[in-house]
């Protein structure tokens, strides 16, 4: 053990041997641990956080992004100024929520079956070109928001109108009329002011306080449209 | 005497605690880069080139790690060792020259810095040009001040997709082989940006005084009084209140875009061809705007085409398949024929 030590940098080794000759003397009895950490804080913490997330069952990595899902949707239907959104941003409820509101969105038509194509493409087309065009907005503005934080916070926040489409859904196997209409616009108008409120909660630190209503707008258009969709669809 | 060395006393005084931070800044650092972050304006240089330093001395910090790595690499190898190391070595500085260009390509072109000045605004100075771009202001001698932005033009045309957005939908537009969405944010930001090069041309050829990009805050802000005569008119349905709302407004929308021109244009036959062109191709586009994609069309075509086909139906010409962009126009162009139509046979 003490020749393993010594024998690689022997700087006081006067007879010139070739490098790590002592080497083949080694013997590695059973009981010295041959692996370990090296202890560097950041790299070491890292190496174990990759590793395990390998090794885990997927099981494991699906209901731990679910669960990460979760808690954001909850955060988004009892807005707070909290910077969970903010901080580990991800965009796995976004694409679910953007996927949801497309398919049931898609009107199987009489015409022909043409149209259920478009409908779909369109509302994913509106969802993220509409929250890139924002985003940029917002940025040029001046805001201190990263890229894909705010897409993160712009597409949690249609939780609210994707459950409207679902309640709407529901009301519409009724039977048709004005009050059904109503119950409709209600339900709509009240989901998009849910929307607004919770939206504008995340973003609004991110933005210069004189500038705040010229970043909103766009977010208003961007959810009246979509309440829009939502509103005017019939099966 | 006195008075020279009391102050030389005082500024050395005053200077002392300022100069031991100093060099407690430079001792507590133990770096051998010098941190360029904290200097200011002392060098004088370009934004860009501070960019390319601080990159430049990053790529530096990486080398001397990886060089000293490679040292240890290279004494355990060996000399069989040494040949692989050179090839590493090399591709190691192919990878990070051409990391280096695209890097410098990319932060240069994908740098929406470059628009960020036409976004300065406040919202009170957003307020106060919308509510004068109804104004028409006659002041010929001087050149009439354009704000040069582009938030409140893009907001308009924005709003006015979602206008029109709305009023296809209550009037049922039936749209096949393309999208509601796409036609409207076609024709809001064809015309935006069409009309104004056009119009940017012919100001050109005109020799008036005006840029591309107040060419196209001029006729963002226009878009103002459309917007207006359109959402009220999507929801009240009366031709003779349309009519009447697309004089005044658009009228006065079309006056104030017009004066401004006369105002940066000499010469009466230049003056002539561009605000003619201008107050043409605005007042054609309302009107465009609220017949093709209205209810009150289907009355109209019915009468004409039997009830057979329903309202509003772009049925496209013969185009392969092929690419939405090839079907927009074609829809488009078609609509337009028929609106054209319609107002020509309804008179």
């Amino acid at each position: 053990m003490a020749e393993a030590a010594e024998s690689p940098g022997d700087p006081g080794t006067a007879t010139p041997r070739p490098l790590f000759a002592g080497l083949s003397d080694i013997s590695i009895s059973q009981d010295i641990p041959v692996e370990g950490e090296i202890t560097i804080p950041m790299r070491s913490r890292i190496r174990e956080f990759d590793s395990s997330t390998l090794n885990e069952s997927v099981q494991n990595t699906i209901m731990r992004d679910l669960k990460a899902v979760g808690k954001k949707f909850m955060h988004v239907l009892y807005p707070r100024k909290s910077n969970t959104l903010l901080r580990d941003w991800d965009l796995w409820g976004p694409l679910i929520l953007c996927v949801t509101l497309a398919l049931m969105l898609q009107r199987g038509s009489v015409d022909s079956e043409k149209d259920g194509g478009p409908q779909f493409a369109e509302v994913f087309v509106i969802v993220w070109f509409g929250a890139v065009t924002i985003t940029l907005n917002s940025k040029l503005l001046g805001g201190n928001i990263s890229f894909f934080q705010s897409l993160c916070v712009l597409g949690y926040c249609i939780l609210p109108l994707t459950v409207a489409m679902l309640v709407c859904r529901l009301v519409l196997l009724a039977e048709q009329g004005p009050i059904n209409f109503m119950v409709r616009l209600f339900v709509v108008i009240l989901m998009f002011a849910w929307s607004i409120v919770a939206s504008t909660a995340f973003l609004a630190d991110s933005q210069p306080p004189n500038r705040k209503a010229l970043a909103v707008y766009p977010v208003f258009l961007f959810y009246f449209v979509i309440s829009w969709m939502i509103l005017t669809f019939t099966p | 005497m006195a008075t020279p060395a009391a102050p030389a006393g005082g500024a050395r005084n005053g200077a002392g605690p300022e100069w031991g931070g100093f060099d407690e800044n430079i001792q507590g650092g133990g770096s051998a880069v010098i941190d360029m972050e904290n200097m200011d304006d002392t060098s004088g240089s370009s934004f860009e080139d501070m960019g390319e330093l601080h990159q430049r001395l990053r790529e530096e910090e990486v080398d001397a790690d990886a060089a000293a790595a490679e040292e240890e690499d290279g004494e355990f190898l060996g000399m069989k060792g040494f040949k692989g190391q050179l090839s590493r070595q090399v591709a190691d500085q192919m990878w990070q020259a051409g990391k280096r260009q695209a890097s410098r390509a990319f932060s240069l072109y994908a740098n929406i810095d470059i628009l960020r000045p036409y976004f300065d605004v406040e919202p009170a100075q957003v307020q106060s040009r919308l509510l004068e771009s109804m104004i028409p202001i006659k002041m010929v001698d001087f050149p009439q001040k354009i704000a040069g932005e582009l938030y409140g033009p893009l907001m308009l045309v924005f709003t006015l997709v979602a206008i029109l957005l709305h009023g296809m939908k209550t009037s049922d537009t039936i749209i096949r082989e393309g999208t509601l969405m796409g036609t409207a944010i076609g024709t809001c930001f064809g015309y935006w940006l069409g009309v104004s090069s056009f119009i940017y041309f012919l100001a050109y050829l005109c020799n008036a005084q005006i840029t591309m990009l107040q060419t196209l805050a001029l006729l963002g802000y226009g878009l103002f009084g459309h917007c207006i005569v359109l959402f009220v008119t999507y929801n009240i349905h009366l031709h003779a209140l349309f009519y009447l709302f697309w004089l005044l407004v658009g009228g006065l929308s079309t006056l104030r875009m017009v004066a401004v021109l006369v105002s940066r244009t000499v010469g009466p036959t230049q003056r002539l061809l561009l605000c003619g062109t201008l107050a043409t191709l605005h007042m054609l586009f309302l009107l465009y705007l609220h017949f093709a994609y209205h209810k009150v069309v289907e009355g109209i075509l019915d009468t004409l085409e039997g009830p057979n086909i329903p309202p509003m139906q772009r049925v496209p010409r013969d185009i392969p398949a092929a690419l939405h962009a090839v079907r927009l126009p074609t829809t488009v162009l078609n609509a337009t024929a028929k609106a054209v139509a319609v107002t020509l046979q309804s008179h």
